[in-house]
This record gives structure tokens, C-alpha cells and sequence, in this order.
């Protein structure tokens, strides 16, 4: 027991740094590609046709005005070192004021992101729900009518234009049927009336305990959440799919068969706790995409969230806010990323 | 001596763009509480026979025989919960590589008390005292942790007798080997084999030894079916391999390598088309008879 | 044609020749290895479906100016508005009563313009970043693909979006920034499949024969990761088509009065509760070129990754 003991110990000491290298390793990528993805949206700040300098200052002011405002954002400065005072606000969570709502951009970004992740987040439970079981079903029962089916769903799902989906819902739905409310998060004369805890309507209309509000804000974001989970259901449904035929083919399948499993079990147990591994990854990725999705449905179903933001700002030439949108969004999607390989591990113990 | 098993001219056929393939066809034999080999090469349908038994041959494969009698009832008939209760309670099947053939993702102790539970209808409690139980009868020397690993944090040979735990744990009455020890390293597959023969012999069960080896199928069991393209063409007792007649027997066995008889030049299996032709041999062995 | 050469005694067919089991040349062999892939797609309905639609579409774009009815600019402010069937116009007329039929023909153009702008591009950037960092290794992989990851890392309409806004809007700023955003998936397939080639036995036969680098990736390289990239690019063209329409619905695209898809969606989103046709015709137009792409691509995928296929 005791040689068994410091054999453990020994061991253990030995994987030490290579546990050590593998996290700074991860810290030292990500960290890269995050001041790469800083420099990238710097870059394009600057080659904007936009003079910084006279959207603050004004058409009408002097030379010496301007002069002194150049100085003050630092633009007589080496390229580089003007990167490192724009890493060093970022840092601090500055990303300059916006012209158009004329106050610190990072303050428009945390109101109005949780309204985005409110609705990528609600299709992308709706999404992963039908998605999963529909790619299984269509893997088990290839070539049925159902994977056919299927295969035409997500097919339909890659081709179709979102903004142009959004407005023939809003048509029908609201338009023809009113079955569903309007644009916006709210009814008019809901808006404001519950203390944002969370931001997320969902969510702080339950913690006031107000069921109507519920009801309404469900009202208006089920369009809007139902097309973007068609999205990642299309998406999520045809990788299911096709991890699903992969492990269906292992040996390990058969085995299970063997012991006398219910096909069920052999399904739902041992094959999709495989595909599982894959899988977070997939929805991960596809929860990335419902975030950039909800650029274009946003601007359909003026939902007040990062991707309005963004578009608004574009349209009326507000850098700060441009630059600031893009940059969160970027470091969204890498800590997605982040999350989906830790999750991975999580899962597969084979990666421990 | 009764048979348990009974093969009625079972054949396998695979539809392929040039017309079907018959990967087994019309072989017949029977099982006993003895140890039979299936001997052949690589492509000779002989693990297809070990999955036709189970009725687990997949789509678009198509499983044909007269009968496949297990104790008097006949697995072909039988509906598909039933034959779910015939795998795993009643035949079991061993399959080559540990590494593939057990789920990596689940705790071997799940995996192996899963069964026994379904089976058995036994509580967790219960069936975890009895897979500690099996995993001892493998003689894996550390139970508890073992039950807690995940199948890649063990060896071929401890991932074998896993497997052997796993699939002897619902008490069946006929085990199928299919290639158990051909993904092993040399030095633990005697001890595998031995693992196994003993629990078998104990239990009193028949055994299905599937294998391209015939040296370790002479020394197992005790009678060979000798598979050619899906043909049995020799059946005989395992101690008078040495009689054999057919061409393609004596061909297997000239191509072994003997430390007593040393040869210049291993003689190089030569094929005869007209084997093909040949009907298959039965190794159908009536009840109550000693097979010759 | 050598085809009489290859077998001058028997008169064979076409057919014999190109699915012969013993080619004679290697120009035959290849040929038919063509052949037996085309046999392959066309047995794939939907993929021909695709296909059928696509060339449809190259002939709408060229034969624009006959096939539209009427002038895509011309202006007829007393029919604005008009629903399909009304006023001689098939699929009603926009806000300034400009004819929808003959708009989106003419938009068939652009849509065009822009998906072979963008697939002769982008697949090309990152085949050269991709064999460079997977043939010449260390540190220039590395930074190369760091750079790509920081790419990746990106949204990708956002991204778009960001360019855009830097370049100024425009066609050929959105097919830049499309491009910009589009070529690093395709230097990570690059950088794959160069790395799997790289160590054959023929280059190193190749190099021994004193081959350059330059020579060894221009003509050995490159032509054995092109079939891996189509497929990617004919996959990758629905989704190219959708955020162009998107740049265009947004306004950074295409600009007025030009009959970009996108665009007229837009140009239609204002009536679309009593108007529905305005902004209904284009985006079933979208709908229809990129479903054509992705059937097309699905069956490009079978016949040229048979692996992937039956997944």
C-alpha cells in the first residue's frame, strides 16, 4: 500500500507542469486571438472615411480647437502606441461615448445586450429541444421519410433569408392572424413598467411576479426566438445526424445490443452519450451564430439588443459604438469557445 | 448429451450493385454443452455465423435459415422483445477489441451492471455487489476502482476480462468468442483464454470459439467447423485435426510454422475455385450422439 | 481526336470508351473517372434540381435585357404599388412603380456578379495562406495561423458589417468584406490537406528532381486541394448569397436604384402589411438561389467525398 502510495505521488508531480502548460498554453491563444481580434476592429477604426476629430469637434471649429482635440485623442501619436492606449481603455471597460445616444458606449453595450442574449438564448433552447431528437430520429431511421424530411427542414433552414422570413411572420402572424404581439420586446404601454434585475424581460417580470407582463413579453419574443431556433435547429439537427451515424457504427453499439438493451436504450444511452462530446461543441458554435443571427432579426423585429445597436450606429456613421459592438460580440464568441472546450472535457472522459 | 443449439441451413446475403452476396451460405451445424471453433480466414463469413445467431446481422444484410433452434424454441420466429430477452440472458457474444467494443464514455461497472439489472431485475445495491462479485471471478485485483474507470484508462487484457464479466454476468447458457484475444498482446492472451475457458466449463456452457487461429482453437475446444467463403468444408474434433482431408484444412495447417518439423519455405496457401462449388459440410451433430 | 486511335479496330460508343475498364491513356482514365462522377450526380435528383435552377439563373442574367418586360429603372408613379396581375405588372410593382418581374431579373445579375467575385476570391486567398503555412511549417504556420483563428474568431456579418462601414458601402466594399470574412475556413482545409500531401513520396521524388518550392506548391499542391474546396465553396455560396442580401437589406450593399435582392426587401419592409408582394418576390428569389446552391453542393459533396457521403 504504501509503495503504491508514493508511486501515486511521484506520478502526480510529474504531471504537474504538463497540466500547468496546457492552461497557459489555452490563456496564451486566447489571449492572442483576442488582442488580434482588438487590433483587427482597431485597424478598421482607422481606416474609417470618418474623422474622428470633426465629429467631435464640429464642422465650424477653428484650427486651434481642432489641433487640440487631435492631440487629446492621441491621433499625433505612432500607430502603435495609439493600439496601446486603445487596448488600455478597452481594458478598462471604455470604449469611448457614442454620438448618436451621447453616452459611454460601454454602458449602451451592457443595457442592451441582455436583450440579445434573451433571445439567442431562448432559441437556442428550443432549438437544441427539437433539433437533437429530430437529427437522431432521422440517423436511426435513415433514408425513412422522416430523415427526408428532416434533411428538406434543414435545407430550407440554410437558404433562408432571415430578414425576409422575420417580415412574412410578421405579416401572417401578427399582420393577418394577430396570434402574436407586435415588434419590440413589449406592448407600448408595458414598457419600463418592471425594475430591470437581469435585463432579460423573461426573467425580471417573473422575479416582479407579474404573469401579464410574462405573457406579453412571451407574446412578442416568440416570433422572433422561433426563427432564429429553426436556424440552429437546421444546423444542430443535421450534426446530431451525422455524429449519430458515426457512433451507430461502432462496435460498442453492438455490444450493447448484445446484452439484450431495448433499442431505446442502446439510442438514447449509450449512442447519444457519445455524440454528446461532439455536440456541445455544435451548439456552442450554433449559439455563436444566433448571437450574429440577431443582427439582421433584430433590425426586423426592432428588438433593442447588440445587434440594433450595431446596425443603428452603422447607418448613421457612430465609430465608437461600431467598434465597441463588434468588439464585445468578438469576445463573446471567444468565450464561447472557451466555455465549449471546457465543456468538452467535462463530458469526454477521455480528455481528462 | 443435448444440443442447445441448433443451425439450420443459415445463410447471410448482402445486396450489392452486382447482384446479392452471399457471404454465408446454407451452413448447418449444432452446439452442445461443448466448445465449438468456427475456423476460417479473414472474409470466410465466420463471425457473420456468430451475429446471425444473435439475429443481429444490420441492414441491408439479410439473415436466412430454416431454423436456429435455441432449446427447442426458434429464434426466428420469436418477436423482437423476445429475442432481446434471448441476448445477453441466454447467448452472449464476446467481441475482438475492448477498445471499440465497450463504451468510452460510460463507467465500466454501468456498463456491466446494466445488464445483469435488465435481466435480472435486480436493485442497484444488488447488482453492484454482483458485478464486484464478477469482476473478482476475472480476477481483476482492485474492483472498486475498476468499477468507477472509464474503459480507457484500462489494457486490452483488463478490458477483455471486463468484457468477459460483463457478458457472462446474466448467466447464459451459450457464450460466442468472436476473435477474443486477436487485438491482445501474445503474453495475456493465454490468460484471457483461460480466464474464460474456466468460467464456461464451470457454468457448464457452450461455447462459440470464432477465430482465424487454429492452433489456439485446436488447443480450446472441442470440435472445429473449418469456414470457406461462407461454406462450412471440414467438421472435426478438435485432438484429430491431424486427419483432416479437405484441401484447404491441410493447407491451413501446413502454413503454421513447427518447432518440431522445421521446414525451409512455409507452404503458401493455395486456393481452388472449385471449392467454392462445393456443397456445405454438415456440423450438425444429432442429440445423444458422439461427434467422430 | 485520338479517340479513333485509342481503338481503331471496333467502332465503339462514347459511352464504351469513357466507362472502359482498361484505359488506355491517362487523358481516358481521367475522362472517365469524370464520367463516373457525373453518372453519380445525375442520379442525384435533388443535386440536378440545383443545378437545373443555377444554370437557369446564368440564363436569366445573360438574356436580362430580353426577358425583362419592361425597363428595371423606369418609373410609373401612378400605377406605385400595384398588385401582381394588376396593371400588366406579373409580380406588382414597387413603391415607385417600377416593374418587380423585370427588377429582379436585372437582379439576377448582381447576384451573380458577386457570388463569382466572391468565389473566385476568397478561395484563393486561403489556399495560398493555407499551403503556405501547411508546406513551409514553423514559425510562418504558426503566425498564419494565428491570424486565421483571429479571423475565425470573428462573427462573421458583424465583421462584414464592420468593413463595410470602413470601406463605405458599395457592391464591390461588401464583396471585399465578405471576402475578408470568408477566406479562412478555406485556408484551414488548405493548410489540411497540405499537410497530408506534404510528406507523400511523390513530392519528395519531386524535390529530388530538383523542384522548388515555389514549383512543388504551385503545381503539385494546389491541384490536389482544389476538389476538397469546391465542394466547401459550392456549400459555402448560400450562405455568401444570404449576408450579401443582408449587407444589401441593410443598406451597405448595393445602392439605389439598383435592383439588388436585398435591397428591394428593404425597399419593400415599409408596406409590408398591405403590400405584401413588395418585399415577397425578392426574398423568394433569395430563397431559391441559395436553396439551389445547397442542393447543388450537397450532391457535389456525395460524388467528390464519397467518406462524408453517407453521413
Amino acid at each position: 500500500m504504501a509503495t503504491d502510495n508514493t508511486l501515486h505521488k511521484k506520478r502526480r508531480k510529474r504531471s504537474l507542469p504538463l497540466w500547468v502548460k496546457g492552461i497557459s498554453n489555452t490563456v496564451f491563444t486566447v489571449a492572442i486571438t483576442m488582442v488580434g481580434l482588438l487590433f483587427v476592429t482597431f485597424i478598421i477604426g482607422r481606416v474609417m472615411p470618418i474623422d474622428p476629430v470633426l465629429s467631435i469637434v464640429g464642422e465650424s471649429a477653428s484650427r486651434a480647437t481642432y489641433d487640440a482635440a487631435y492631440q487629446e485623442l492621441g491621433l499625433d501619436k505612432p500607430l502603435f502606441l495609439q493600439f496601446f492606449l486603445f487596448l488600455w481603455d478597452i481594458a478598462h471597460g471604455d470604449f469611448g461615448e457614442s454620438l448618436l445616444t451621447a453616452r459611454p458606449v460601454g454602458q449602451d453595450l451592457i443595457r442592451v445586450f441582455p436583450a440579445t442574449l434573451e433571445l439567442a438564448t431562448v432559441g437556442t433552447i428550443i432549438g437544441v429541444l427539437l433539433g437533437v431528437p429530430l437529427g437522431v430520429i432521422a440517423a436511426v431511421k435513415r433514408g425513412s421519410w422522416i430523415d427526408h424530411v428532416a434533411r428538406v427542414v434543414a435545407l430550407i433552414g440554410y437558404s433562408m433569408p432571415v430578414f425576409w422570413i422575420g417580415l412574412i411572420g410578421l405579416l401572417i402572424f401578427y399582420g393577418i392572424l394577430g396570434w402574436i404581439g407586435g415588434p419590440g420586446r413589449l406592448d407600448i404601454f408595458y414598457v419600463d413598467t418592471i425594475p430591470s434585475v437581469t435585463g432579460m424581460i423573461l426573467i425580471d417580470s417573473l422575479l416582479a411576479g407579474d404573469i401579464e407582463i410574462f405573457k406579453n413579453a412571451i407574446s412578442h419574443i416568440v416570433l422572433p426566438a422561433g426563427l432564429l431556433a429553426y436556424y440552429s435547429l437546421a444546423y444542430i439537427s443535421r450534426m446530431t445526424r451525422s455524429f449519430m451515424l458515426e457512433q451507430l457504427d461502432q462496435e460498442y453499439i453492438i455490444t450493447a445490443r448484445v446484452k439484450g438493451l431495448p433499442e431505446s436504450t442502446v439510442i438514447w444511452r449509450h449512442a447519444l452519450g457519445n455524440v454528446k462530446v461532439p455536440l456541445v461543441t455544435v451548439i456552442a458554435l450554433s449559439y455563436a451564430g444566433l448571437l450574429e443571427g440577431s443582427v439582421l432579426t433584430e433590425t426586423i423585429f426592432a428588438w433593442p439588443g447588440i445587434g440594433s445597436y450595431i446596425t443603428t450606429a452603422l447607418l448613421s456613421a457612430d465609430m465608437n459604438a461600431v467598434l465597441g459592438g463588434t468588439v464585445v460580440v468578438g469576445l463573446v464568441f471567444v468565450c464561447l469557445n472557451i466555455f465549449s472546450d471546457l465543456l468538452y472535457k467535462y463530458f469526454d472522459p477521455r480528455a481528462k | 448429451m443435448s444440443n442447445l443449439l441448433e443451425v439450420q441451413n443459415l445463410s447471410v446475403k448482402f445486396p450489392t450493385r452486382n447482384g446479392i452476396f452471399e457471404a454465408v451460405r446454407n451452413i448447418s451445424f449444432s452446439l452442445g454443452r461443448e466448445r465449438l471453433g468456427i475456423v476460417g480466414e479473414s472474409g470466410s463469413g465466420k463471425s457473420l455465423t456468430g451475429r446471425a445467431i444473435l439475429r443481429l446481422i444490420k441492414k441491408p444484410g439479410i439473415l436466412e435459415a430454416d431454423h436456429i433452434t435455441l432449446e427447442g424454441t426458434n429464434l426466428l420466429q420469436i418477436s423482437k422483445k423476445a429475442m432481446r430477452r434471448v441476448r445477453g440472458h441466454k447467448i452472449s457474444m464476446i467481441m475482438q477489441d475492448p477498445k471499440f467494443s465497450l463504451n468510452p464514455v460510460m463507467r465500466i461497472g454501468d456498463q456491466i451492471s446494466e445488464a445483469y439489472r435488465l435481466h435480472a431485475r435486480a436493485s442497484k445495491k444488488d447488482a453492484r455487489k454482483k458485478t464486484l462479485d464478477m469482476l473478482e471471478k476475472v480476477l481483476i485485483r482492485d474492483p472498486e476502482r475498476v468499477f468507477r474507470s472509464y474503459p480507457h484508462e484500462m489494457s486490452g487484457g483488463m478490458g477483455q476480462r471486463i468484457m468477459i464479466a460483463m457478458m457472462l454476468i446474466p448467466d447464459p447458457k451459450i457464450l460466442i468468442a468472436d476473435e477474443p484475444t486477436s487485438a491482445l498482446d501474445v503474453t495475456v492472451q493465454k490468460e484471457v483464454l483461460e480466464i474464460m475457458d474456466d468460467l464456461v466449463r464451470e457454468r457448464g456452457m457452450g461455447l462459440i470459439f470464432i477465430s482465424h487461429d487454429l492452433n489456439v482453437v485446436s488447443a480450446f475446444c472441442d470440435r472445429v467447423l473449418i469456414l470457406y467463403a461462407g461454406r462450412i468444408v471440414e467438421t472435426c474434433r478438435a485432438d484429430r485435426l491431424h486427419e483432416a482431408k479437405h484441401p484447404y484444412t491441410i493447407g491451413l495447417l501446413n502454413s503454421i510454422p513447427r518447432l518440431e518439423q522445421p521446414v525451409e519455405h512455409l507452404q503458401v496457401l493455395q486456393r481452388d475455385t472449385a471449392w467454392n462449388l462445393e456443397p456445405s459440410v454438415s456440423g450438425v451433430v444429432a442429440d445423444g450422439e458422439t461427434p467422430s | 481526336m485520338s479517340i479513333p486511335d485509342a481503338c481503331p479496330q471496333k467502332q465503339i460508343t462514347w459511352r464504351e470508351w469513357l466507362t472502359t475498364d482498361t484505359p488506355a491513356s491517362r487523358r481516358q482514365a481521367r475522362l472517365s473517372v469524370w464520367y463516373h462522377s457525373w453518372l453519380a450526380f445525375r442520379s442525384n435528383l435533388m443535386a440536378m434540381f440545383g443545378l437545373t435552377i443555377l444554370l437557369a439563373l446564368v440564363l436569366i442574367g445573360l438574356f436580362a435585357p430580353i426577358l425583362a418586360p419592361q425597363d428595371p429603372f423606369a418609373q410609373d408613379l401612378a400605377a406605385r404599388l400595384s398588385a401582381p396581375g394588376v396593371n400588366g405588372y406579373m409580380f406588382g410593382s414597387d413603391s415607385l412603380g417600377r416593374d418587380i418581374l423585370s427588377r429582379l431579373i436585372y437582379g439576377s445579375r448582381i447576384t451573380l456578379y458577386i457570388v463569382s467575385l466572391v468565389a473566385l476570391m476568397a478561395p484563393v486567398a486561403g489556399l495560398f495562406v493555407g499551403t503556405a503555412a501547411g508546406y513551409l511549417g514553423g514559425w510562418v504556420d504558426v503566425v498564419l495561423m494565428r491570424i486565421t483563428d483571429i479571423f475565425l474568431a470573428f462573427p462573421r456579418l458583424v465583421l462584414a458589417l464592420a468593413f463595410v462601414s470602413a470601406l463605405g458601402a458599395g457592391i464591390e466594399n461588401a464583396v471585399l468584406a465578405i471576402v475578408l470574412t470568408a477566406w479562412p475556413p478555406y485556408a484551414r482545409i488548405a493548410r489540411a490537406e497540405t499537410l497530408t500531401i506534404r510528406n507523400a513520396d511523390f513530392i519528395h521524388a519531386i524535390k529530388l528532381q530538383g523542384a522548388g518550392t515555389l514549383r512543388v506548391i504551385t503545381r503539385h499542391i494546389w491541384p490536389l486541394c482544389i476538389s476538397s474546396l469546391v465542394v466547401r465553396v459550392t456549400l459555402d455560396m448560400a450562405g455568401i448569397i444570404l449576408v450579401a442580401a443582408g449587407l444589401g437589406f441593410l443598406g451597405l450593399g448595393a445602392q439605389p436604384p439598383s435592383p439588388e435582392w436585398g435591397a428591394m426587401i428593404s425597399d419593400g419592409r415599409r408596406f409590408i402589411l398591405d403590400h405584401w408582394w413588395v418585399a415577397t418576390m425578392p426574398g423568394l428569389a433569395i430563397f431559391i438561389v441559395s436553396l439551389a446552391f445547397n442542393l447543388l453542393g450537397d450532391g457535389l459533396r456525395d460524388v467528390l467525398d464519397p467518406k462524408k457521403s453517407s453521413q
